[in-house]
């Protein structure tokens, strides 16, 4: 579950069961270099179908299941019973159960996501603004996991075994158990706050200074100095993935014939790394990338929570406290839809990166 | 009780089976070491209740200094209560754990019992449910829990629920896969032909023979589980009046230790929990190692 994305280990394996299986049945597809068009509509009703599922679960869980919206939002002060029905009748409480599901598709088809007990604003206008914040994070932190774990996987793979191997992937395994959010407070503790003699230099939260101009490089700079520390949490925790999933199919391409010949051509060992083992190891690990990027968005609920970023995981954070219901409910359907459209887009992309189903 | 052991009594022929498979995993250092760190915390666990009790665990009548650093009277020094943190880590070794063991029981099974249907029955029963673990799977796991645990309401109960939901569908597709290879063996043919019907096929031929897969998967499952707790808890949807690690944490963070910058109140629980889990993942790949025929030639 991925505060981690957290199950590395199955969801490797899986990955690379994935990557394998459209190979596996390309007999059954017709060349062309673009994906077919039916290809493409099926994909696309898929997608379609699971956010519809993705509703029918949210409003299940937020419209269902909670006893009393309207104690809960009254939790704390006094109130007539008037007052209640009346909250109700404006909630649209005292409809049947299907007329409040159809009003609820038909908000969030319309980007009415409903509006939040505790800030009270509507929950996509506070989402959309907490959007930027966590793509700027999850964008730097993915980037560098991936360049990363690629790199490190590529290298112990090829020398599996080797002291280099060993090490790191007892860090990457190391680095995986520990929980983000301990991760987190302890670079906090020891960077901003300071250990004994050693006295912090980084900012403690948030993404920049008040006190700082808001705008020009001053500005950038100060964010990404506060970018660091949550950044960096995140990298060590994520990059041990793609460290495991490169040196599996690094290791299973070892033995190919066509490294053989490659060195028989009297290619150098890292050239015959870099241009001819690389290109076809890379390929279940694009997968895994392109799976991993939707739970990119959801992934930083805990650190975004540490640190204080101003993203979609601190706003999930403060409704948690409340709990505000209607903001809970509008982060999950941003982040469920977020997942089903890198999930779509990684199957296109997967489907045009292979050559082996791509031209047949 | 430890996963090695009870995978040990699955497999076919029991005792020379047993043997061999001890020895093969005494040549797995690593996993070695998982399974001693693992009984230390069991052990511990187990016995917390003989030497710690409710005068030093009640907030009301612990005596010791506030936030005190580690000294000769409390190893790990003291939370804002007073309490030994040396003691709360041990107390919270019991909570942590149960929790991260039922919700695995409960997604190991439910998972297994999807699985297994799903690759027994091919067709429409088989294509739905792998349908719905899909949709499962998409669905994002940490925002899911949250937002049960959170209308389910603060505690271990919600929150076991939570870890649950989201993670049975690794096991089902796991099992269904591993069903689907043990169903195409002859034996289960031979059966079929003297009669056995779905459900004995199921009980008798498959779930034997993907026990060991099953038992493997739960001991990373229980690693993953254990996480996920910590965080569900320190992110504050955990019962406030119990001790686990992640309530530890949370009130280390939230509560003023962390400002205050001490940092005996915030290492011990995430070093535990990195422990714990590091052991289950370890023990549970050396078995894996072991139980693979492919590995076992190399």
């Amino acid at each position: 579950m991925s505060s981690r994305p957290a199950l590395a280990e199955p969801q490797s394996a899986e990955a690379t069961e994935a990557a394998k299986a459209p190979a596996q049945d390309r007999t059954e597809r017709r060349t062309s270099r673009l994906p077919r068009p039916g290809y493409l509509l099926t994909k696309l009703a898929a997608a379609v179908v699971s956010f519809a599922v993705t509703l029918v679960i949210g409003f299940v869980l937020f419209n269902l299941m909670p006893a009393d919206p309207v104690r809960t939002m009254t939790r704390g002060r006094p109130v007539s019973e008037a007052e209640l029905i009346r909250l109700r009748v404006q909630l649209g409480l005292d409809k049947p159960i299907w007329e409040r599901f159809l009003d609820f598709v038909n908000d969030t088809l319309h980007g009415n996501l409903g509006y939040s007990w505790e800030y009270q604003q509507s929950v996509a206008s506070l989402t959309m603004h907490r959007l930027g914040p966590t793509l700027l994070l999850m964008g730097t932190s993915f980037v560098i996991s991936v360049l990363l774990g690629l790199w490190l996987g590529l290298r112990s793979g090829w020398r599996a075994g080797s002291l280099f191997d060993r090490i790191t992937s007892a860090t990457a395994l190391t680095l995986w158990s520990v929980p983000t959010f301990w991760l987190g407070m302890i670079l906090l503790i020891v960077f901003s706050v300071g250990v004994g003699p050693f006295h912090g230099f980084l900012p403690t939260a948030g993404m920049s200074d008040p006190t700082l101009p808001q705008t020009g490089m001053t500005h950038w700079l100060d964010v990404a100095e506060h970018l660091v520390l949550p950044a960096l949490t995140m990298v060590l925790v994520v990059y041990a993935q793609y460290v495991t999933i490169m040196r599996s199919s690094i290791i299973e391409e070892l033995g190919s014939p066509y490294l053989l010949t490659a060195r028989a051509k009297g290619l150098t060992d890292a050239a015959v790394r870099r241009r001819h083992a690389l290109p076809n190891a890379l390929l279940p690990s694009v997968t895994m990338i392109f799976m991993h990027l939707g739970t990119l968005i959801s992934g930083a609920v805990t650190v975004e929570a540490i640190f204080s970023w101003p993203g979609l995981g601190d706003l999930t954070f403060e409704a948690l406290k409340i709990p505000d219901l209607p903001l809970l409910q509008g982060t999950f359907i941003v982040f469920s839809a977020s997942v089903i459209l890198m999930n779509l887009l990684a199957d296109l992309a997967y489907r045009f990166l292979d050559p082996r189903v791509r031209d047949q | 009780m430890t996963a090695a052991q009870t995978a040990t009594a699955a497999l076919p022929t029991r005792f020379a089976g047993a043997r061999r498979f001890a020895r093969a995993f005494r040549g797995r250092p690593s996993g070695v070491a998982g399974l001693v760190i693992l009984i230390a915390f069991s052990v511990l666990a187990l016995a917390a209740p003989l030497f710690i009790g409710d005068e030093q665990l009640d907030v009301t009548k612990v005596d010791g200094p506030l936030l005190a650093p580690p000294s000769a009277d409390y190893p790990l020094g003291t939370d804002q209560s007073g309490r030994s943190v040396l003691l709360l880590l041990i107390w919270g070794s019991r909570e942590s754990l149960r929790i991260g063991v039922i919700a695995t029981v409960l997604t190991v099974v439910f998972g297994s019992a999807v699985g297994i249907i799903a690759g027994h029955y091919g067709g429409f029963v088989g294509r739905i449910l792998m349908q719905v673990t899909d949709w499962f799977i998409a669905l994002p796991s940490l925002p899911l829990a949250i937002s049960l645990a959170a209308v389910l309401g603060q505690g271990s109960m919600s929150i076991t629920i939570a870890i649950a939901v989201t993670s049975w569908t690794a096991t089902a597709r796991l099992v269904r896969a591993q069903t689907l290879a043990v169903e195409a063996r002859p034996f289960v043919e031979r059966a079929r032909a003297l009669g056995a019907g779905d459900r004995q096929i199921m009980t008798q031929q498959v779930l034997p023979n993907v026990m060991p897969l099953i038992l493997v998967s739960s001991t990373l499952t229980v690693a993953g589980s254990l996480l996920s707790e910590a965080t569900l808890t320190f992110l504050g949807l955990g019962n406030p009046a119990d001790v686990t690690w992640g309530e530890m944490l949370h009130e280390a963070f939230f509560g003023g230790a962390f400002t205050a910058g001490a940092w005996w109140f915030l290492v011990p629980p995430g070093l535990a929990i990195l422990a714990v889990v590091l052991a289950f993942t370890l023990t549970g790949r050396a078995v894996e190692y072991v139980l693979d025929p492919r590995m076992e030639k190399k």
